[in-house]
């Protein structure tokens, strides 16, 4: 109950604190009333405009290759259905209801950090819990959804994912809005557990309209020889979105990877940052980060600190700016050891002429010499990822690109 | 055919080719020699239509069409082509893709050309990325296989080659300009292939492709004009035995 109380204290005096990056938002200019809608039975009762909107952020209807899936609509979990032994999926209003979870809820991220957080706690409209228990190898992905489709709505979710002992989850999550939202506002908080020997990769897929305001704040803590692979692909125009996922390594030799890619278009701010706490002898850390600038303000931030000698810890953001537009490479390490190798590299530049030339010269017109040179920029090899994710997210990259450039 | 008349061309304020006359007809292959600096990589680009290499003067026609202004991919397309000596590396575009995209829509079986110049396990490595300069090289050859343009532009392909590949490089050069066989004179060869169509212009230092490439004809280039043309094996060996003061000389 103590805790509770705590909580909502937090809440109330971060009602309205203003986060340390981004632009401010008016939180009550969104609704946070949604209509209640009731669960499906499966996957197939989707509407075929929802089917497709999801897909696009890599939701596969058809739960082909997928070991299950999470669907929210607006501010109700209308889906939720594991398809494998040793996998739990369900919704976190479910899984409230049970103790085990308060060893999870609001550990590792902070109720007071800003009014977002403050908002997540108080106005909470559901979100999943994805866990793998000990031992079980969850091979194909799981899938969630994030769909916002009412109009102006603040779609408040919090998220915990939890890779127990010598497991092994992958999870693809989708965050779309519906082809008629105009504006809205999307805050979700993500807690990540990856324990002794676990493995987890999570690659999140943005895919919003043009006026979304999007606030993620995740934290992810691994334990002894856990391995935690975070990829982000934002390619989509978004208005405003700010976020700066932290994670602590723990445990003797636990590795974290983080990789984003990221496409500023006019009139897109994205505030992106990765930050990895390196605490335990021989961890290891990567952040990667590639972003083009079409012509919005791209900021890249990643933040490594460690402590221990041995630890090793590396930071690369590549920057293009195609058609105008800024970006804004911000690395930093921190080291608090003799002994630690840390290493940093950011360029920031236009298509180099000699390689456009040089494609020509085989041939290819200049759109297509930089077409194929945009594609290879942002095709990222991610060691420890299953081929079939891989090749996931290569074709959401692949259509995004399509689409959009 | 090739035909370059009073060519002068400028890179930024300096000027670089001083009006230059070349003709390359069908089936003939040509080794541009010269010292360092004397303009040879950048007549090669100017050929392949590098826009940093601003003609002043004169023109350059191919197959009967003025080039002198065409974009790159369209003289590719009109079938030029050109391994270069420091192509750029480009992350994410795997060797295998760039083949493909030189073979255009031409079905060419990409591995058992990389077999041919040992290229096999580089296939699924980023273009250029960490290759040695005799990879470099191969990776440039397998490019115009795949190609199979009809004017070969080489720039140095044989510099950073280890002994052992030379061979190789030599071979699948000539293989590119139909010269395969070995023993004969140019103008002999040329007899006894009326159907060789392919032209070449190689820029050598060492000379080693002289063994494995009959060529037609010499061309020094001194200070931004050829400066003498004649045998090749005897330009070379002119070159090896005094350096290029005696062409010069002939020149003037």
């Amino acid at each position: 109950m103590h805790d509770i109380d705590e909580k909502t204290r937090k809440a109330q005096e971060a009602k309205e604190k203003k986060a340390a990056y981004g632009r401010d938002i008016d939180l009550d200019t969104y609704c946070v009333e949604g209509e209640c809608l009731e669960p499906l039975a499966g996957l197939d009762q989707l509407t075929q405009e929802d089917r497709s909107i999801m897909l696009k952020a890599g939701v596969d209807a058809t739960e082909q290759d997928r070991s299950g899936s999470y669907i929210q609509k607006d501010t109700s979990a209308i889906y939720a259905t594991s398809l494998m032994d040793g996998l739990e999926i369900l919704p976190i209003k479910e899984a409230l209801k049970h103790d085990w979870i308060n060893e999870y809820y609001w550990k590792l991220a902070d109720v007071g950090q800003d009014k977002y957080t403050a908002r997540a706690y108080t106005d909470l409209h559901n979100g999943y819990v994805i866990r793998s228990l000990p031992g079980a190898r969850v091979t194909f992905p799981v899938q969630a959804c994030l769909y916002l489709h009412q109009d102006a709505l603040s779609q408040n979710v919090h998220n915990i994912i939890i890779a127990s002992e010598d497991s092994e989850l992958h999870v693809i999550t989708g965050c779309v809005s519906g082809s008629h939202v105009i504006k809205g506002l999307h805050v979700g908080v993500s807690e990540f557990f990856v324990k002794k020997n676990a493995k987890l990769s999570f690659t999140m897929i943005h895919h919003w309209a043009q006026g979304m305001l999007v606030r993620p704040r995740s934290v992810g803590v691994v334990e002894e020889g856990g391995l935690f692979l975070n990829n982000y692909v934002s390619m989509k125009p978004v208005k405003s979105l700010q976020m700066y996922p932290a994670t602590r390594l723990i445990g003797k030799g636990a590795v974290a990877r983080f990789y984003s890619l990221l496409v500023g278009h006019p009139g897109s701010e994205l505030d992106v940052g990765g930050r990895i706490l390196l605490n335990a002898p021989e961890t290891r850390a990567e952040i990667i980060a590639r972003a083009i600038s079409n012509g919005g303000t791209v900021i890249s931030r990643g933040h490594l600190a460690g402590d221990i000698p041995g630890i090793k810890a590396h930071l690369e953001c590549r920057g293009l700016i195609l058609n105008g537009g800024d970006i804004l490479a911000i690395p930093e390490l921190h080291g608090k050891a003799e002994g630690v190798d840390m290493s940093h590299e950011a360029a920031v530049g236009k298509i180099n002429q000699d390689e456009i030339l040089y494609l020509m010269s085989r041939g290819l017109s200049e759109d297509e010499a930089t077409a194929t040179i945009v594609r290879g920029f942002m095709s990222v090899d991610i060691p420890g990822l299953p081929p079939d994710l891989k090749n996931q997210i290569d074709a959401a990259v692949a259509q995004t690109n399509q689409e959009v450039m | 055919m090739l035909r370059i008349e009073g060519l002068q061309v400028r890179l930024g304020d300096r000027e670089i080719l001083k009006g230059v006359d070349l003709e390359i007809r069908e089936g003939e292959v040509h080794i541009l020699f010269g010292p360092n600096g004397s303009g040879k990589t950048s007549l090669l680009m100017t050929l392949m239509g590098y826009p940093q290499y601003r003609v002043t003067a004169g023109k350059i026609v191919f197959k009967g069409i003025d080039i002198t202004h065409m974009p790159v991919h369209e003289r590719a397309g009109l079938g030029m082509g050109m391994s270069y000596q420091r192509p750029p590396t480009i992350h994410g575009l795997k060797t295998r893709d760039m083949v493909s995209i030189c073979a255009g829509n031409r079905d060419q079986d990409v591995e058992s050309l990389a077999s041919q110049v040992n290229m096999g396990d580089f296939l699924d490595r980023d273009l250029n990325a960490g290759f040695s300069g005799g990879e470099i090289k191969r990776s440039e050859l397998l490019q115009l296989m795949a190609q199979n343009p009809e004017l070969l532009l080489f720039d140095e392909p044989e510099s950073g080659v280890d002994m052992e590949n030379i061979a190789l490089i030599g071979n699948a050069i000539a293989d590119l300009l139909e010269r395969n066989s070995t023993g004969l004179s140019g103008s002999c060869r040329k007899k006894a292939h009326p159907g060789r169509r392919k032209m070449g212009l190689i820029i050598t230092h060492t000379g080693y492709i002289l063994n494995y490439v009959p060529a037609d004809r010499g061309q020094v280039l001194f200070d931004g004009v050829i400066a003498c043309r004649g045998n090749p094996q005897e330009i070379f060996q002119t070159i090896s035995r005094s350096g290029y003061q005696e062409c010069i000389e002939c020149m003037t």
